[in-house]
């Protein structure tokens, strides 16, 4: 009984706070590899000790106690080690226990910030950012890693590998970029979580449109973020505009698992608590002046979750804020967007002649979205051809089952009504 | 921590463009001042790119020498600082205000230091 309680206890502050007691590790020792070893030794004394001594009050600083001592063991035993942090200049008070065991959860320094930019530092490969965050701050194994990005473990394996040793070896630090860094950093660290997002929201391939294992983690990322910077206003923009899309969840797929398109949700299913924190969100981040990309996104957002029915959303509001997303982020993906806006507010026609102007964009060569856009105007203007063949490109660039089934039914319709 | 800094220009052959404003001596020589300033440089100079050779040993033993950089190499190396700053962050700032850095490109490059025994 008592085990179990102290079995549950040890699952529940490592799941919780694995990121925050990898991170503390990390700052302290300048090194991943020391602070996981570390910090898996803890959990395992804890599972030993915690049933035969009672869990302990504060178990977080036990954990940071007992990891940190064992560090200390480590790097007095391993010669090695204690040769590469004197390269790493690790002060002295580093290796001291500077978080007494009694220390209450509040007390103790939130590092995950610092954990945070070296992840996603830019001399990372993207795939390796976006690795690196998922295993250290979403607390994900590394077969939970491979499997978000659907390759086999082993590489996930040597991906990490080889990202930690680049962290070691060409000694990226563990800090936070000070104030005239930041605007050049944190745009990396806000598209890594917006990426697990995306793939989350609308998976690239498999049979399932959702993600939601990844949706809710990257909704945690950002709460995380929000919490240590909350005066950015772009981590405010960049989680109010996850949480005023994930709102719109439940009501995206059927009892199949099939796509439900926005025009045919039923609005009831959406999240309200969601929308309401979004949108409490979505003020102080686009209040004042520059503006960021995340801000205006999630105010589109926000305007879709307020209309009540799918026609009476304010569409030429949107199209205005996807003019100002063109002005701060010039790009065929949001011009892409902002047509099919313009098409709801002006007509089929006038969607079809920016989409047309988009076609060649080498940004969106192999994205369905495009045409499959086309296809749902040319299919509104009683075009039956050319909407089929719009179809018929769509289907060969689509990964997710669920949306090629979408496609494949608009397609089926066209062709023999 | 030592880093080498390899300033990549346009290899000579190539059919590229070059940039009508590229850097000028005085960037070259207010960037060497500034890095020997702060204390960090411990060698750097501009290397002659117009004379450059390569030299091949095959499995034989066979010594190939041949004009220029591998052929197909669009840049080439055109200079070198080796610092000592106490991290990658600290060596990117310094590649970033090298004046190469605007017109071609500056690869940061860890030294290997081998563990003491």
């Amino acid at each position: 009984m008592n085990e179990q309680r102290a079995a549950r206890s040890v699952e529940a502050v490592f799941r919780e706070d694995r990121g925050r007691l990898l991170a503390l590790l990390a700052a302290r020792f300048g090194d991943l590899d020391l602070a996981e070893e570390t910090a898996s030794e803890a959990i395992e004394a804890a599972l030993q000790r915690w049933p035969v001594d009672g869990v302990p009050d504060k178990p977080l600083a036990w954990l940071l106690t007992t990891a940190r001592r064992k560090a200390i063991d480590r790097i007095r035993r391993d010669r090695a080690y204690a040769e590469r942090l004197a390269i790493l200049q690790v002060e002295s008070d580093r290796a001291a226990p500077v978080v007494p065991a009694e220390a209450g959860f509040d007390d103790i320094p939130d590092e995950r910030l610092q954990l945070f930019f070296t992840c996603c530092h830019p001399a990372l490969s993207a795939e390796a950012q976006t690795a690196l965050t998922l295993r250290f701050l979403a607390g994900l194994t590394t077969p939970e890693v491979a499997r978000a990005f659907l390759v086999p473990t082993a590489t996930m394996a040597q991906r990490i590998v080889r990202a930690k040793r680049k962290i070691r070896g060409a000694r990226i630090p563990f800090r936070v970029p000070g104030p005239d860094e930041l605007p050049a950093r944190l745009p990396g660290v806000l598209r890594v979580v917006y990426l697990v997002f995306t793939e989350g929201y609308a998976a690239s391939s498999g049979t399932d449109l959702l993600r939601p294992d990844l949706a809710d983690e990257a909704i945690r990322l950002a709460r995380i973020l929000h919490r240590l910077l909350p005066r950015e206003r772009e981590v405010t923009g960049l989680l109010a505009l996850l949480l005023l899309t994930d709102a719109r969840r439940a009501a995206r797929i059927d009892a199949a698992g099939g796509q439900v398109l926005l025009e045919d949700q039923d609005r009831a299913l959406w999240d309200v608590d969601r929308i309401a924190e979004g949108r409490r969100l979505v003020v102080p981040a686009l209040t004042g002046p520059g503006v960021g990309p995340y801000a205006v996104q999630a105010a589109i957002a926000a305007l879709h979750d307020e209309a009540t029915a799918f026609e009476t959303t304010d569409w030429p509001q949107i199209v205005a804020l996807y003019d100002v997303l063109l002005q701060i982020e010039p790009s065929p993906l949001v011009a892409l967007n902002r047509a099919v806006a313009l098409a709801m507010r002006d007509g089929p026609e006038a969607g079809l002649v920016v989409l047309d102007e988009l076609t060649g964009a080498e940004e969106l060569r192999g994205y369905h979205l495009l045409p499959a856009a086309r296809a749902d105007l040319l299919r509104r203007l009683g075009r039956s051809t050319e909407a089929a063949a719009a179809y018929r490109a769509a289907l060969d660039l689509v990964g997710n089952e669920p949306e090629r089934a979408t496609l494949a039914r608009r397609l089926r319709e066209l062709t023999d009504p | 921590m030592k880093y080498l800094l390899l300033i990549n220009t346009l290899s000579p052959d190539s059919t590229e463009e070059r940039p009508a404003e590229g850097p000028t001596v005085e960037d070259f020589m207010a960037f060497d001042k500034a890095v020997s300033d702060a204390g960090v440089k411990l060698d750097g100079n501009a290397l002659d790119i117009t004379t450059a050779t390569t030299v091949h040993v095959r499995v034989n033993g066979e010594r190939v020498v041949t004009d220029g950089p591998f052929a197909e190499t669009r840049e080439i190396v055109g200079g070198y600082y080796l610092i000592d700053v106490p991290d990658l962050d600290a060596a990117l700032d310094w590649a970033a205000r090298c004046p190469g850095a605007r017109f071609g490109t500056v690869e940061v490059r860890t030294v290997w230091e081998p563990v003491q025994p």
